[in-house]
């Protein structure tokens, strides 16, 4: 079958690879409907996560058709219509009984790598390295679930394939923002980053009661996509200073809770660009945290900041004096999807949550090298563009 | 002036750090050797399960770990806060514990053990242990990079327990 794979740094491929089989019990194979590129797949094709080999298959968020059921899966059967969240978790761990999925002691076959970087090992993910487990990608037209019983769930009748589809790491990666943020009732919420998880963090935050949400970019489509479809408000980071906005529109506090949802390839306008830029090249530091600085800066005394943009390893000039002295709560975390997509299909089947039009590019897998190019440069508007396998 | 303070500040901290492997000798006599690197000096390897220690038995342990028969010491005792059962072991005729580089590479004399504790964690709480291998994938062109990943995607299975 044909998969979109990673060649190498900024080297997206379309090549002849097997077909999966199920191994473990608790296997399903999938057919996949449709899957999306993420912003974080752009840190893999850049090389910033340097655990990809020459000929993996990318895409971690999707859904699609269960084609084959394994003896242990009791949930599932051929034909079923499901939604898949991006991480392989085991569900019987007590990370997994916690809810915090993402943290799950047995979902990465490869625990020693990621327990070199960090101390221990996290859960694993598709098609996003060999650090989260080596699996292979949703970018083909089949895909191997493990886990099935905890991972894929069924998708209600009335909600749409292209609906559907972001509840499988948008989503859920945006929910588990605000949720594990603590965003309450009368928050007023700030938001780094309207691609698809910043758009979903801040739909999320609505929900859950936030009085004002606030979501910072500097893309004039993806800020119209936040005031239209998220119907929350807009920072133009090159056209505003971000802080003294942000304090204006909150009394001089601050946001009650911010969340980064821009990750390790942050961007900003002034020099400190260019300085993160050069030390990340050169390899002192690898992510540039912009954005994380300047929520740690924004933020209301005693407040939350959370991390949902993908970091992978060391930052320079982390401001630690203002998360001590300013009494932050400073969290992380990879999508906990598993506890959240229930509540998220339901909101979905009655369209509290939409997320349509974050799909500008529907394409066939032959297009990937094409879509990430596009993704990646912006180009046409593209928010995210999304490989539909039966084109 | 600030590199002499240094320098003693540094020598202190050493013999300090002597004398402390030397007392934890002396309490635990099953350190037979320091600590080294990511290494307790005791020698155990532990993982939490979360099954209720009734549920376990030293005598019956999981294949992996049963393989290793009389060359293994095993612990089993509730860990605290509801999180389940430390499942502990340890090789009886210790070797000098390896290196850093040695155990990123899964050469280090407690590579197998690592990995039977890890997969035995998962049969107690799954029932299977998870495999990726065969996985689908392109043509892997032969890069020094690539190279280095699949000798550590190799070594990698052997990780996770400390």
């Amino acid at each position: 079958m044909k998969a979109v794979t990673w060649r190498g740094v900024n080297e997206i491929g379309v090549e002849e690879v097997a077909e999966p089989t199920i191994i473990n019990d608790h296997d399903i194979i999938l057919e996949v409907g449709l899957s999306a590129a993420c912003g974080s797949d752009l840190h893999l094709m850049g090389g910033y996560i340097p655990a990809m080999r020459a000929g993996d298959v990318l895409g971690h968020e999707f859904m699609g058709r269960v084609a084959e059921v394994g003896r242990g899966v009791t949930k599932h059967q051929v034909g079923d219509r499901v939604v898949v969240v991006s991480f392989t978790s085991c569900g019987q761990c007590w990370y997994c009984r916690q809810g915090l999925w993402s943290l799950c002691d047995n979902g990465n076959p490869n625990p020693g790598i990621t327990e070199a970087l960090w101390g221990q090992s996290i859960g694993g993910c598709y098609g996003y390295s060999h650090a989260l487990g080596g699996w292979a990608g949703s970018h083909a037209p089949f895909i191997r679930v493990p886990y099935a019983d905890q991972g894929a769930f069924a998708i209600p009748d009335g909600v749409s394939d292209e609906r559907a589809l972001f509840a499988s790491d948008a989503a859920p990666t945006g929910w588990t923002g605000a949720h594990q943020a603590e965003v309450r009732p009368g928050d007023v919420v700030a938001v780094w980053g309207a691609g698809g998880v910043g758009q979903m963090a801040a739909r999320a935050a609505m929900l859950m009661g936030a009085e004002r949400v606030v979501v910072i970019d500097r893309f004039d489509n993806r800020l119209q996509q936040v005031r239209t479809h998220i119907g929350a408000d807009t920072l133009h980071y090159e056209k505003a200073e971000v802080p003294a906005e942000l304090r204006e529109m909150t009394g001089g506090r601050g946001p009650d809770v911010c969340i980064e949802a821009v990750g390790m390839e942050a961007h900003s306008p002034g020099p400190q660009y260019l300085y993160d830029q050069v030390k990340q090249q050169m390899r002192l530091q690898t992510d540039r945290p912009t954005a994380v600085r300047e929520a740690i800066y924004a933020c209301r005394k005693g407040g939350t900041v959370f991390t949902l943009g993908v970091f992978a390893g060391l930052v320079d000039k982390f401001p630690l004096g203002a998360v001590m002295n300013k009494a932050l709560t400073l969290r992380g975390a990879q999508q906990h999807g598993h506890r959240y997509i229930p509540e998220i299909l339901e909101r979905m089947s009655r369209d509290e949550i939409r997320t349509e039009h974050l799909a500008t590019h529907v394409m066939p897998l032959s297009d990937g090298p094409k879509g990430y190019q596009m993704f990646k440069n912006k180009e046409d508007g593209c928010v995210r563009a999304v490989f539909r396998p039966s084109m | 002036m600030t590199s002499s303070i240094g320098n003693v500040a540094s020598l202190a901290a050493r013999g300090a750090g002597s004398v402390v492997r030397h007392v934890r000798a002396v309490v635990n006599p099953s350190a037979a050797h320091p600590a080294a690197a990511g290494h307790s000096a005791s020698g155990w390897l532990v993982v939490t399960v979360f099954v209720e220690p009734s549920e376990l038995d030293a005598a019956k342990l999981p294949a992996p770990l049963a393989e290793f028969g009389d060359r293994i010491e095993v612990r089993i005792q509730a860990a605290p806060g509801g999180k389940g059962t430390e499942l502990a072991a340890r090789l009886r005729d210790r070797p000098r514990p390896g290196g850093a580089l040695s155990r990123l590479s899964g050469q280090d004399p407690e590579a197998g053990l690592r990995s039977a504790l890890r997969r035995a964690k998962q049969l107690i709480e799954v029932g299977e242990v998870l495999a990726v291998d065969p996985v689908p994938h392109g043509e892997r062109t032969a890069t020094p990079g690539g190279a280095f990943l699949e000798g550590w995607t190799k070594a990698a299975p052997k990780g996770g327990v400390r």
